[in-house]
């Protein structure tokens, strides 16, 4: 056999491998990634949603941040607009979580059917948007 | 200022659509005027953008706050070495630096190039202008002027976000851009070798310096990046497979490739098709970075600014591909290789699978990046992948890169004979079983670790063998002693023993990454004087006892600092702090939500990391998150050694006497010896 056929096998189990890896790995650690007007819908058609590890990615409803520091527990609200959603969280949450205004978060975790998100895991957006800022001062004064 | 910035934009813009215009029609063939003019245009281009550059600084320094970009970036009490940094803080003045430095690289792509490449030249002129006025491009029309200027001038800017008020920020984005940016070099190559139809080695020689320019800021600007995520963030890690860090370990990965793919054309005349498509795709991975992190199409912790201006980069990213891919194919038959593989037991075997393996890596990354659009597109819903799959993918992949580090360089090239492969692989693979070993006589039971160590080891036995064998060749030959052996070996040989400090400092990465596996955590709340305790994975008892929470007033901030007595193993091992900082603007209002800032105590073998997560209803009482990561100064100290290896092999000059040889022996590549010492 010519050292190019021996190289083109090598080559097909190498890339039959990395093509199994990452099917295996998105069956296996894939998420759904959900709004909040999302989630609702699909735990009405479908309970199997309840209780099954998701993202939700939503903002924070202004002034809905009640931490309990001695527990180290964060409740708060997410909405889309259309829907929102108690969270609970129990951990250290970025700098950036705030309800100021209404920062963009990314909670990962489970929705119950008590209606409460138990989040395992919250990322806030650097509330950094300063760029946007004069121009969205512009606005509202417009 | 703003005046003069916009008017240089201007002449940017005019100046090169001339020039890749007149490039490009090919008009300049048969006239050396009008060629000299297309690439003096560099120069030109150059001048206008530092001048606009220069406007920028003078703005920031004076903190004419009626310009957009310096009320949103900067604010009169920010220390001078931020307002300066602040060029590149924000979308706007990173489009600025981006075009700056492009036509930087551009022109002295044009100084530097050598008589040889002169029918190149033009067209490089041609892309990378047409490259830098695309930026510009996106500066004038795509609402991302930085000199635009306010309806109205607010007294004092909104200052730099704290997270950004950080050293390792001031330049990890600058090294990574630059990397970024010098790929463009190599891309305005391979498309004037496409458009010229010079497509023997040259082109090739030409970007070798600019390829490995690239490549070291790239690593510097990946480096840089995780050590800011890891002691800013404060999360505790330092690689989170965030989108916007993907886009930067992307061209990283095509460009390593690369790298090592191009010896195989250099000496074998093989693979130039991959070779052009891995430039033109490292090229479009960098510009998809850019993409990504503007559009806000994927989410991303990383919050830029999402505006129009990611459409402007997925529009640009089309056209190069359609555009490049296109001519590729026209050129698909000059493309031919000059020999073929002779054997799998073969250096040129081993850089196919590295090879394989490096763009498999990169495959995998961008499927898990886009996945959530993918699926989306497809299912319509979107899934998401995080750290678990990249982590089950990209692992074994990595050890398999791992192990071919360790046999490409031992191999000979066309065809090892068993003598050759028992000579050279019989102490570097008893290295590596007796470190596995030992790993596991020592209760390590991971098998991925145990893979991880007895790899490196069988590297580390391999690099240690090469420089052994050249000292002692170099000791008999010329009776010279070890150190001066030693230097001179790197010296005559710079691209081989450079890449094995590079190869050194992969190891280096590989070994830390480990330590990761044994991060240990606490969560904990403590009074003034309460104490906790933290058994860390080398067997050390940490006991940290909390002094309460003190306050003061800072430049521009209030700092609220957490104090920590630290004792291991009975003996005291000084304090830690961890702050929480409120930044003020000069009014002493707040600006921005409060920062942490983490207290890490480093030695070789583990970091204490300690987050000051808050106090308890005003108290002392305060909650800390505690880990100990283990290995974590083996990343830093790994791309130190990384970068060390890259500078070394990049250096001018430094070529043997039988490498010359076999360059200039070459098929299809008769240049004159002065030439091949430039470029070995």
């Amino acid at each position: 056999m010519r050292a190019g056929h021996k190289f083109l096998i090598g080559a097909t189990v190498i890339v039959a491998s990395v093509a199994l890896l990452i099917t295996e790995g998105v069956k296996q650690t894939g998420m759904y990634f959900l709004t909040p007007t999302e989630l609702a819908a699909r735990t009405q058609a479908d309970p199997s949603f309840y209780d099954l590890g998701i993202k939700v990615s939503a903002k924070v409803v202004p002034g809905s941040i009640v931490r309990n520091d001695a527990e180290r527990r964060v409740d708060f609200r997410i909405s889309d607009g259309g829907h929102e959603f108690p969270v609970t969280y129990v951990g250290m949450v970025p700098d950036t979580f705030t309800d100021q205004n209404e920062i963009d978060v990314i909670v990962e975790g489970k929705y119950s059917r008590d209606g409460v998100f138990h989040a395992t895991e919250v990322l806030a957006k650097c509330g950094s948007k300063y760029e946007a800022v004069f121009e969205e001062q512009g606005k509202k004064a417009a | 200022m703003t005046l003069l910035g916009n008017f240089s934009l201007w002449v940017a813009l005019l100046l090169s659509a001339w020039a890749a215009a007149t490039s490009f029609s090919g008009g300049w063939r048969d006239k050396p005027q009008v060629a000299l003019a297309v690439v003096r245009s560099t120069y030109g281009v150059w001048i206008a953008l530092i001048v606009a550059s220069i406007a920028l600084w003078k703005g920031l320094f004076a903190h004419d706050f009626n310009i957009e970009y310096v009320a949103a970036y900067t604010s009169r009490n920010l220390p001078d070495s931020y307002v300066f940094s602040a060029f590149w803080a924000g979308q706007k003045g990173s489009l600025l630096f981006w075009a700056a430095v492009l036509a930087t690289f551009g022109a002295i792509a044009q100084f530097t190039a050598s008589k040889r490449h002169k029918e190149l030249m033009p067209y490089v002129a041609g892309v990378t202008l047409a490259v830098t006025g695309f930026f510009v491009i996106v500066m004038l029309f795509g609402g991302a002027n930085p000199f635009d200027r306010l309806s109205f001038t607010p007294p004092d800017g909104r200052g730099l976000n704290p997270q950004l008020q950080n050293p390792g920020m001031v330049i990890h984005p600058p090294m990574l851009y630059l990397g970024y940016i010098a790929i463009t070099i190599p891309f305005a190559f391979a498309m004037a070798a496409l458009l010229s139809r010079k497509l023997d080695t040259g082109w090739v020689h030409a970007i070798r310096r600019w390829s490995l320019l690239a490549w070291i800021f790239l690593s510097v600007g990946i480096t840089l990046g995780m050590w800011w995520a890891y002691v800013e963030l404060g999360w505790g890690g330092y690689w989170a497979w965030d989108p916007v860090e993907n886009a930067s370990l992307l061209p990283w990965l095509t460009l390593t490739a690369f790298l090592h793919s191009v010896m195989i054309q250099e000496k074998r005349g093989m693979l130039k098709k991959w070779n052009v498509g891995l430039v033109v795709g490292t090229f479009l991975l960098s510009i998809f970075g850019t993409f990504i992190t503007r559009s806000g199409i994927i989410a991303s912790v990383h919050s830029f600014t999402q505006s129009n201006v990611g459409y402007f980069f997925l529009a640009f990213l089309i056209i190069v591909a359609v555009v490049a891919f296109t001519l590729l194919y026209t050129r698909w038959h000059l493309l031919e290789p000059e020999t073929e593989l002779e054997s799998m037991a073969s250096r040129e075997a081993a850089f196919l699978f590295n090879n394989l393996a490096l763009v498999g890596i990169a495959f995998s990354v961008l499927w898990g990046t886009l996945f959530p659009i993918l699926s989306e597109a497809v299912r319509g819903t979107k899934i998401t992948v995080g750290p678990p799959f990249f982590n089950r993918v990209n692992i074994p992949l990595g050890l398999l890169l791992l192990a071919l580090t360790g046999i490409g360089p031992l191999i000979a090239w066309r065809k090892a004979s068993p003598e050759n492969l028992r000579r050279q692989f019989t102490f570097p693979v008893a290295t590596g079983l007796v470190i596995a070993l030992a790993a596991m006589g020592v209760g390590i039971r991971d098998f991925y670790v145990l893979m991880a160590l007895g790899l490196g080891a069988f590297v580390l036995g391999t690099i240690a063998q090469e420089f052994y064998r050249g000292i002692r060749a170099r000791n008999r030959m010329h009776g010279e002693g070890v150190i001066s052996a030693f230097l001179a070996l790197i010296g005559r040989n710079r691209r081989r023993y450079g890449g094995y400090i590079v190869h050194l400092g992969i190891v280096i990465y590989f070994v830390a990454f480990t330590g990761m596996a044994f991060k240990v955590t606490q969560e904990v709340t403590l009074k003034p004087g309460d104490s906790t305790e933290i058994k860390s994975p080398f067997g050390h008892t940490w006991k940290l006892t909390s002094l309460g929470v003190s306050q003061y007033e800072a430049l521009n901030r209030v700092v609220s600092a957490a104090t920590l007595e630290l004792e291991r193993d009975g003996k005291p091992m000084g304090r830690i702090n961890s702050e929480k900082r409120q930044h003020v603007d000069s009014f002493g209002q707040k600006s921005f939500e409060p920062s942490t800032e983490v207290g890490i105590l480093s030695d070789l073998r583990e970091d204490l990391y300690v987050v000051y997560a808050g106090s308890i209803g005003g108290t002392e009482e305060s909650s800390f998150a505690i880990s100990i990561n283990p290995l974590v100064w083996w990343v830093w100290y790994g791309g130190v050694v990384l970068v060390i290896g890259g500078i070394i092999t990049m250096w001018p000059g430094g070529v043997s006497q039988p490498a010359r040889k076999r360059q200039s022996a070459q098929a299809g590549y008769a240049v004159p010896m002065a030439g091949a010492a430039v470029e070995p």
